[in-house]
């Protein structure tokens, strides 16, 4: 049995049972799992977490899943230290955490893992979820795995490799013709006419528990330290929140010292809604039409917004957006300086990490983490036109003719 | 959410945050939806600062109604979503 409680609503606390439920039927807040943590503390040590799998279900114990797991070998993806994007941005401690090197390449199948989980144990046969791609492709996968149908909804103008990406697994595709907002509209009733588990939506208080494996796997593969500071994406606000909360929990169960990590959240200047509310000083986040390449990440009216903004003004940290030009750039340099190739989310994080170490936000000294959540092999046509090889005859006079030898 | 049906339509009922631009918020809206599309409007949350804000509201009434009045309001340049914000996910 897990030691999860009961779900509590973020802002009034209410109480509901462990059910698949979203929203707070008082205050229609978000819902999250509350759990028993001086049980858990009795049970889960450094030692005992060292000894479970190479995987995220190493912290089983801090997840509110009661049987068996639907896994597809997702987690512990490695946490580089990168001397040479350091040396560039002026950081002697920095670290990519390369979340890309996931079973469908990116974070999302953390989130899905323990959602189609809870999905299976609430006796759903069937889940679903409205996508640009990553969380998409991660359900079919999962779904598969697990024996369950699935039908996934996209934007028709999805990137082609993200829609290979999740067709290969065989969901019900459905390409919606439309804006992003009817799309948006369409899902909203669909989820009230089905009863299916819709993953991020009736069953989003657990998808969002499978966010925090990412800030425990960090927290543990720097030998149970918090970051000074964490630069993450937003899109819906909720992986930068849960990066918060899980120090927050190994701090709270004693296996990291008192959390005192800042933390700064980047986001596309072509769909900032966030950044533009921390910016402005307030705490409403006015939603945005989406314009950007790092479609991942187009979330203009996010439902963790409010509480993402928070983290990043109760931390000490900050906000900051970036062109998409920015992004591109951001994309080649961690490409050319760590090997490391991100789709648009990690362009953003890495441009805006430039930008908070050029301005002196974040210091040289500073342990300093950039979270990289998706491969850029899903979104490889926004670097295609950058593409120059060196065209040749297969004779070395020409090799060496056009390297000017 | 289908409750039941009356007089051959679907009776329904929506969530939906509306939010409110300062070019539109000395118009009436949240009354003339009622009145024109016969749907009953209850305001269950509301942050209004100035001349902009959001409203959450429930409606009740017949689906097709409620549908109306919600392609209606978005007519008139006013955002509309569903309670828990965006649902299409990266």
């Amino acid at each position: 049995m897990s030691y999860a409680l009961a779900l509590r609503c973020r802002k009034c606390g209410r109480e509901y049972p462990l059910e698949p439920l979203n929203l707070c039927d008082f205050c229609f807040s978000p819902l999250e799992v509350s759990y028993d943590y001086k049980s858990i503390a009795k049970a889960v040590s450094r030692e005992e977490i060292a000894e479970g799998p190479p995987s995220m279900w190493r912290y089983r114990d801090l997840l509110p899943v009661d049987g068996d797991v639907v896994d597809i070998g997702t987690g512990f993806t490695p946490l580089v230290k990168a001397y040479n994007l350091g040396q560039e941005l002026g950081l002697d401690k920095l670290y990519i955490k390369n979340d890309c090197l996931n079973p469908t390449y990116s974070f999302k199948d953390r989130v899905v893992s323990v959602a189609i989980t809870k999905a299976r144990e609430f006796g759903f046969d069937t889940v679903a979820c409205a996508s640009t791609g990553n969380l998409a492709a991660s359900v079919a996968a999962h779904a598969t795995k697990a024996n369950m149908k699935s039908y996934v909804f996209v934007p028709f103008d999805v990137e082609p490799g993200k829609l290979t990406g999740i067709a290969i697994y065989n969901p019900v595709l459905v390409t919606v013709n439309g804006s992003y907002d009817d799309v948006n509209r369409l899902c909203s009733q669909l989820t009230q006419r089905y009863n299916w588990g819709f993953i991020n939506i009736n069953l989003r208080p657990y998808y969002a528990e499978g966010s925090k494996t990412l800030g425990y796997e960090v927290a543990e593969q720097l030998g149970w330290l918090a970051p000074d500071c964490v630069v993450a994406p937003a899109a819906s606000g909720l992986l930068f929140t849960r990066i918060w909360k899980d120090l927050d929990e190994l701090s709270m169960l004693g296996l990291v010292q008192p959390v005192n990590t800042h933390m700064y959240l980047t986001q596309a200047a072509g769909c900032s809604p966030i950044v533009n509310a921390f910016e402005a000083g307030i705490l409403q986040v006015h939603p945005v039409k989406p314009n950007t390449i790092a479609k991942s990440i187009a979330i203009g009216n996010p439902a963790d917004g409010y509480y993402a903004l928070r983290v990043a003004r109760q931390s000490g940290g900050s906000a900051c957006a970036v062109t998409d030009e920015e992004v591109v750039d951001g994309i080649k340099l961690l490409a050319e300086t760590e090997g490391i190739f991100a789709e648009t989310a990690g362009g953003v994080v890495i441009a805006g990490l430039r930008k908070l170490t050029t301005s002196g936000i974040i210091k040289r000294n500073e342990l300093t983490v950039a979270f990289i959540t998706g491969a850029g092999l899903k979104t490889q046509e926004v670097i295609a036109q950058g593409v120059h090889p060196l065209v040749i005859q297969p004779n070395l006079e020409s090799f060496e003719e056009v390297l000017g030898k | 959410m289908t409750l039941e049906r009356i007089s051959g339509g679907q009776y329904g009922q929506a969530r939906s945050k509306v939010h409110l631009s300062p070019k539109l918020i000395k118009e009436p809206i949240i009354h003339k939806l009622g009145q024109r599309f016969k749907v009953v409007t209850n305001i269950r949350r509301a942050d209004i600062n100035g001349d902009k804000g959001w409203v959450v509201l429930e409606l009740e009434g017949e689906e097709e109604d409620i549908e109306r009045g919600i392609v209606w309001v978005t007519g008139k340049g006013v955002r509309v979503d569903p309670v828990i914000g965006d649902i299409v996910e990266g």
